[in-house]
């Protein structure tokens, strides 16, 4: 018997059992995000964006959609990718995958690769609901898609290191809820970073989720924070530093094997 | 025929200094069941985990079926289905996806006709559509059972494949197995149950501290190492030993209806004769005897019987 260099039906298989996962919360994963961003929209656009100059020629309400967007973008993809690998360690499933022959790339592009697939649903409802909203306008789709794109991978990459990374729940959701809302919230998802004071404008450049955000901005109304290539040069950065952390991982059994 | 698994000079220290193999070598022959014995701890499921992949070894080599676990370990874990130890199953799964995820996990094009005939085999068939968590406990073990096989492995590990496991399903699993050698498949076990080993394994290791101590054939072990015991019944009940037979060890039980002698089965000389000559000259008759093989469990007893900490 010939043994294959690329196991498909193990990739297929693990991401079938990843969607099928994701379907039997189907509900609440379509849910939380339309309410969620139905509430900001009530917030931020409506009650608050109403009393709020336009930003570049975009009204408040359409400003903040990139935005929130990109924040559902890394919190779901980094909790979707993230448990579905921990979950496996945590029972013990795990055995089974560190078994079969398959390689460790396969098995990050099955996880990961669910885990795209739904944070792309999950962009494409906001925006869907974001339209309900407020008047939308792309200016730029294919990039739009790219840059939603390969965020959603860079996340659900960082969301699978979390999840090897992760000895306990809570470990799991520290990441997300420390770091990544919070920067995200400073990193121009309701505002431009042009608003703040210079000093302030300075300090927030050394925070990466700006260069993504500005970047998405970008591909909606053609007004960016950062340099579009900046923004470009930088995401592909970070999808670069999450390839070389699960390579290390792998390389190194890092927490997945004694 | 070269051996289908191949293992040499295999340790394995855990990162928290624990030495839990030391240079163990064993090779296990193409279609034989093999019984790995050992007390808690001795090693069993790290030797079965380096093998399938699960636990990198320090040093030392594995072959399966010729190709080694680490560099050829798409072809080498192809050929192998491992029951583990511990009951992890996908609580909100049915055990139908189960089963496909796992055939499918293996590299193997789906086969509903293969996987419906395991889930016979297992009396699964009928649950198929039920998640996983709300079976019993010994289904559970069925359906990791029916995963393994999944993919038609040429080598089937059980670890410890009847703890908490009733009287029937133990019955279904070792026909199972013996289902499965018949076909050609290898088979290697961990149990504490010895009669578990001793009926169906063609061989038998022991492994005590992470060092193999032992590797035989059943049948040689049992021969080689066996004790036999010799049991007269009196026709006249005996108080105390005559000391014209001290030279034997004897013992009276059955309140000194019964004589009892044990001998080594594999001596030249096991003095049975001498000793009936011995009672005929005291007159101490007796109305039947019959001799009786140890059992493995007594073998194994007194193999690790220097080593005190030994519980079985
Ligand atoms: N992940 C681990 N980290 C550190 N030590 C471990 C680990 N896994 C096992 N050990 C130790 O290695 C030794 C061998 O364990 P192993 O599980 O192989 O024994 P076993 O023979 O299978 O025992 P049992 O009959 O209880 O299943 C034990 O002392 C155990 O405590
Ligand atoms: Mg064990």
């Amino acid at each position: 018997m010939s043994v294959p260099i690329f196991n498909r039906h193990a990739v297929w298989a693990i991401y079938r059992f990843e969607m099928a996962r994701f379907m039997r919360t189907a509900v609440q994963s379509v849910l939380t995000p339309v309410i969620t961003t139905s509430l900001y929209f009530v917030v931020f656009g409506s009650a608050i964006g109403s009393r709020m100059n336009s930003i570049d020629g975009v009204s408040y309400g359409a400003f903040i959609v990139p935005g929130l967007i990109m924040l559902s973008l890394f919190t779901e993809g980094l909790s979707n990718a993230s448990f579905g690998i921990y979950v496996q360690k945590f029972t013990g499933t795990i055995y089974e995958l560190l078994s079969a022959p398959i390689s460790a790339w396969e098995m990050v592009l099955a996880f990961v690769g669910a885990a795209v697939t739904k944070s792309l649903v999950l962009g494409a409802l906001i925006l869907a609901t974001a339209a309900l909203f407020v008047p939308l306008q792309i200016l730029h789709p294919g990039w739009m898609a790219a840059i939603l794109t390969l965020t959603a991978i860079t996340f659900c990459l960082f969301g699978f290191i979390l999840g090897v990374w992760a000895k306990g729940w809570e470990q799991l959701s520290l990441i997300p809820f420390l770091i990544v809302t919070p920067l995200t919230f400073l990193g121009g998802a309701f505002y431009s970073i042009d608003m703040l004071p210079p000093a302030w404008r300075t300090v927030t450049l050394f925070n990466p989720i700006v260069y993504l955000i500005s970047g998405f901005r970008w591909s909606f109304y053609g007004t960016a924070d950062v340099a579009v290539g900046t923004s470009l040069a930088m995401i592909m950065v970070f999808l670069l530093i999450c390839l070389a952390g699960v390579g290390w991982i792998f390389k190194t059994g890092y927490r997945l094997k004694n | 025929m070269p051996p289908i698994i191949s293992i040499s000079q295999l340790t394995k220290t855990y990162a928290s200094g624990l030495i839990a193999l030391k240079a163990v070598d064993l090779d296990i022959n193409r279609g034989e069941i093999f019984a790995l014995l050992g007390p808690n701890g001795a090693g069993k499921t790290t030797l079965i985990n380096i093998v399938c992949g699960i636990v990198n070894a320090t040093t030392g080599k594995v072959l399966a079926d010729g190709h080694d676990v680490v560099r050829e370990y798409r072809a080498a874990r192809s050929k192998i289905g491992l029951v583990p130890q511990e009951l992890t199953t996908d609580a909100f799964e049915t055990v139908w996806a189960t089963v496909n995820l796992s055939r499918g996990l293996f590299g193997c094009a789906p086969n509903p006709d293969h996987l419906e005939k395991v889930l016979h085999d297992l009396s699964l068939w009928d649950k198929r559509h039920d998640k996983i968590m709300t079976l019993s406990g010994g289904m559970k073990r069925r359906v990791m059972i029916a995963k393994a096989l999944s993919h038609e492995p040429e080598i089937l590990f059980l670890d410890e494949p009847t703890a908490g496991v009733d009287v029937e399903l133990r019955r279904d699993m070792w026909a199972l197995v013996r289902g499965l050698r018949e076909k050609g498949v290898t088979i290697i076990l961990t149990t504490h149950y010895i009669e578990e080993a001793e009926d169906m394994a063609d061989r038998i290791g022991v492994i005590h501290k992470g060092e193999l101590i032992l590797v035989e054939d059943k049948s040689v072990l049992m021969k080689k190492l066996g004790k036999k015991l010799l049991t007269l019944q009196l026709q006249v009940p005996l108080a105390a030993i005559p000391p014209e037979l001290a030279e034997w060890p004897l013992a009276i039980k059955a309140h000194g209806h019964e004589l009892e002698y044990t001998f080594d089965a594999k001596a030249d000389h096991t003095g049975i004769a001498s000793l009936l000559r011995r009672l005929a000259d005291l007159g101490i008759a007796f109305t039947d005897l019959h001799t009786q093989q140890s059992s493995l469990e007594d073998i194994f007893v007194s193999l690790v019987s220097d080593k005190p900490e030994m519980r079985l």
